[in-house]
């Protein structure tokens, strides 16, 4: 709700109210964690440009900062200089930067007005932790939440390890272009072209939406935004962005992380089975279910959604409890496919082994093998 | 000076040209409005415009409109405000009325306005794709603890326990027996059942014939104790502590003595005749710390069974929930300032209390903010009037509502507000033999069945429209209300932006 938002350089992270899009997107991961270039899946990206209109497009690559990769990777968009020191007197305060330095780009037409876009591989001062008692990741979380909401004109928008969200106001493909995709190399990446209602000025509110190394893309409206959005805010979530994606993301980080529930029982949160489902079941596994949906009501999604979710480990795609948005997966040799579109995996691996629709509200979980 | 000194309120005509002098008019009403002197007539000063006998009329010969006697105009003094004055200058006393505030209040339901889907995302057709309403009310975990074993299956660690399954997010609102007749709570233990729903005994104890219908009963235990023992705590699937009721905040009961004939003597186990007095506070309970002893004496006496705290919605009542909540409840059962009563000072049922829109906002907003709200359920009563209600009191935050004054209308009441006076027609607010056996039980459970189904209906059908197919998705989701007509400061209130925005 934008009602308790006054501060006027908000304006500049979002329009104060929600928008509806739909989207595209596709997703791959190379379960034996070679890594591969970032090529790939704008190519995959490309294929699907209808389901875009130009207002916002984004991809994360897992993998891509190796001589890194025990440090968070903040990728951050600032309005301006001002901001930007603001921002980075924060940062040395709480963090311990290893190194910073601008995200190389490569301008092109299509992608006009960007903003200052900086990186900045650091680790938590372990003052600050021992002061706060909090673990490095809540102590992440709670940084990008802070300079997200009081700093004005900065966004943290992709804050794991040895993984980067980039993400533009433009289509797809194109921003991949600006950002050099080509130049790095991941197991895993996913892909999102955006088809907002509204014109957003802002490029935070492209995708994939990132906290952690969770990074979320998704197409769909959250018909229960308010219910989870209220949800989220008793664990001290706070929905800034008032987009969908940002819900989504945070609820995976709450289950998995948080709760530490296994991705099928998040899954089964978020797109829970019917009553009439679970009617049939007995005994543990009813009850299993029955205490799911009573605990975690305020966690269900409801509405139309096919979400990708990229973490270190893998990746997971996932629809809505009666399928209201299209999703396709196949498989070849190491790698998984997802995708909104069965033609967008053929673009990039023309005779799959395997390629099925998964069904509502069931995961299409990819794990890198173990010892990958 | 004559003792009508009061105009009558109702004119009831007889159209002798019809009336064929059967006397079922006679028979029908309770408060002896007719009379056979050669012919039906008709004392208007009595009549209270309940219809019993419109309705039973085989010829339609009878016709009961306001009295049109004017009165002089005055913006101020309501000609309401000049009869209680009237009333009150010659019987000493205070004014008692029944059912809840009739005053022109503003309703904020009514400025609330729901969303709907279009284009963006798909609305749900409820005829083809499945609606759910299941609700469970009861103290849940704040997380589950799921693991896997060494075998690779999830297990859970802590199971969801001592909650309450209900079909639909309504049940039946405490209304105890004395206060309306036995036919009337078997009309509404039948009516729970069917509907897997529940209903509340009220303060007035749980006579033996309604003790099979348990796993759908709500035993409360009020100030005055009446009927309260161990048998009667175990009988149903929870316990409510009635602290107080939305038609009167703040002040206890009174049954009076005829009304406490042998069964209702028997239940209620006080002598027959005497008068059964609630005390305004229960006696135990001067502070939060005694609630909670009593809510965990209750707990202990029932083998933990969920345990409920009924309170009237007053101006604090956001802390007071969460005192509640802290105090070891399971459920808040908010009445809001349009609750029914069987009786209750007229001045307190009018002016007492904040409306249940607000109260929901308030304590759901509260327990958010505590990150407690998974503490307890919030029932919310007092002005649920129609499916839409319910909708705007789910999405405003409650997890489910119940109904009082709907359910008797739905078994013929009139809202004629003089249940205190135990003459009622139709055999719901009284004791009296002869009214309250006109009051079929089968009869009366089916039309609640009915009239809940309905609703039921028509909350799946907006839901649908919602883009949501499941009733935890409108829990406490403001986003899809907006309001018109409502000031900026009690939108805030409400959480609800409004139209436009």
């Amino acid at each position: 709700m934008s009602l308790e938002v006054s501060d006027n350089s908000m304006k500049w992270r979002f329009d104060f109210s929600r928008i509806p899009s739909a989207c595209g997107l596709s997703g791959f991961i190379n379960r034996d964690g070679n890594r591969v270039g970032g090529e790939v899946i704008i190519e995959s990206m490309r294929v699907m440009n209808e389901r875009g209109n130009g207002l916002g497009g984004g991809f994360a690559g897992y993998g891509i900062y190796p001589e890194y990769a025990e440090d968070y990777a903040l990728h951050i968009m600032f309005e301006s200089q001002e901001g930007k020191l603001a921002c980075e007197a924060l940062l040395k305060e709480n963090v311990n930067v290893e190194k910073m330095e601008e995200i190389p780009t490569e301008p092109n037409e299509r992608i006009v007005n960007p903003p200052i876009l900086w990186r900045y591989f650091c680790k938590p001062r372990a003052e600050k932790l021992n002061e706060t008692g909090k673990s490095e990741d809540d102590f992440i979380v709670d940084l990008v939440m802070q300079i997200n909401t009081d700093v004005p004109g900065s966004f943290v928008f992709s804050s794991g390890k040895n993984m980067g969200v980039f993400k533009a106001v433009g289509f797809a493909e194109d921003v991949g272009d600006f950002y050099r995709l080509g130049e790095y190399k991941g197991y895993a990446w996913i892909g999102h072209t955006r088809f907002p209602t509204n014109t957003p000025g802002w490029w935070g509110g492209a995708h994939p939406f990132n906290i952690l190394d969770w990074s979320v893309v998704h197409n769909g409206e959250i018909s229960s935004y308010g219910t989870n959005k209220r949800y989220l805010e008793m664990f001290g979530y706070r929905c800034t962005l008032l987009t969908d994606t940002e819900v989504m993301a945070y609820l995976f980080d709450l289950l998995i992380r948080k709760h530490r529930l296994p991705i099928e029982i998040a899954c089964s949160v978020m797109a829970a089975p019917f009553w009439k489902d679970i009617d049939r079941t007995n005994g543990d596994e009813r009850k299993l279910y029955e205490s799911l949906r009573s605990v975690y009501a305020g966690a269900l999604v409801n509405g139309p959604f096919a979400v990708i979710v990229g973490f270190s480990r893998g990746l997971m795609g996932l629809n809505d409890r009666i399928k209201l948005r299209p999703l396709v997966a196949a498989e070849k040799n190491e790698y998984i496919y997802i995708s909104s579109e069965e033609a967008a995996i053929r673009e990039i691996c023309p005779k799959p082994e395997r390629i099925w629709a998964p069904r509502a509200g069931k995961p299409v979980i990819a794990l890198l093998r173990d010892g990958a | 000076m004559p003792d009508r000194f009061l105009p009558s309120e109702f004119i009831v005509n007889v159209d002798h040209q019809r009336c064929r002098r059967c006397k079922r008019c006679i028979l029908n009403c309770g408060f002896g409005v007719f009379d056979f002197q050669n012919m039906t007539t008709a004392d208007s000063s009595k009549c209270v415009a309940c219809h019993r006998c419109v309705v039973f009329c085989p010829e339609e010969a009878i016709t009961i409109t306001r009295n049109p006697l004017a009165y002089r105009e005055h913006a101020s003094w309501d000609v309401e405000l000049r009869k209680a004055i009237w009333k009150q200058a010659q019987n000493s006393g205070m004014i008692l009325t029944g059912m809840g505030n009739d005053k022109p209040w503003l309703n904020i339901f009514d400025h609330l306005l729901i969303d709907a889907c279009q284009v963006t995302n798909p609305s749900i057709d409820p005829l083809r794709e499945p609606m759910e309403l299941r609700t469970y009310l009861g103290r849940k975990p704040d997380r589950l603890e799921v693991k896997l074993d060494s075998e690779g299956k999830i297990v859970l660690e802590n199971p969801l326990e001592n909650n309450i399954m209900i079909n639909v997010p309504i049940i039946f609102s405490g209304m105890s027996y004395g206060s309306i007749s036995l036919n009337a709570q078997r009309a509404i233990a039948i009516a729970a059942e069917r509907l897997g729903t529940l209903m509340n005994t009220g303060e007035g104890g749980l006579h033996e014939e309604l003790y099979p219908y348990a796993d759908h009963i709500i035993v409360q235990c009020a100030s005055g104790r009446f009927g309260v023992h161990s048998k009667y705590l175990n009988a149903g699937v929870a316990v409510e502590i009635k602290i107080g009721q939305g038609a009167k905040p703040g002040i206890g009961g009174h049954l009076p003595g005829e009304k406490i004939g042998r069964e209702v003597s028997g239940t209620r186990m006080i002598p027959q005749g005497t008068d059964a007095l609630s005390p305004a506070p229960h006696h135990d309970i001067y502070s939060i710390e005694d609630l909670r002893q009593l809510i965990y004496a209750l707990k202990e006496a029932t083998g933990y069974k969920p345990v409920s705290v009924k309170i009237a919605t007053v101006h604090n009542v956001a802390a007071i929930a969460s005192g509640i909540a802290r105090a070891g409840a399971d459920m808040i059962y908010l009445d809001g300032f349009r609750g029914g009563t069987g009786a209750s000072p007229a001045v307190v049922r009018d002016h007492v209390g904040i409306p249940i829109e607000i109260a929901i906002a308030v304590v759901d907003e509260q327990l958010r903010n505590e990150g407690i709200r998974n503490m307890v359920s919030i029932i919310a009563a007092g002005g649920i009037r129609s499916s839409a209600d319910v909708v705007k009191a789910i999405a405003l935050g409650a997890d489910a509502v119940a109904i009082g004054t709907a359910a008797l209308i739905a078994m013929g009441c009139r809202l004629c507000q003089k249940c205190y006076t135990g003459n009622c027609s139709w055999g719901i607010a009284t004791q009296r033999p002869e009214l309250t056996s006109r009051l079929d039980p089968d009869w009366g459970a089916e039309r609640l069945v009915n009239l809940v189904n309905s609703w039921s209906l028509e909350v799946k059908e907006v839901l649908g429209a919602l883009g949501i197919n499941a009733i935890e998705s409108l829990r406490g989701n403001r986003d899809r209300l907006r309001s018109l007509g409502l000031d900026p400061a009690t939108n805030e209130v409400l959480g609800v932006k409004p139209v436009g925005k």
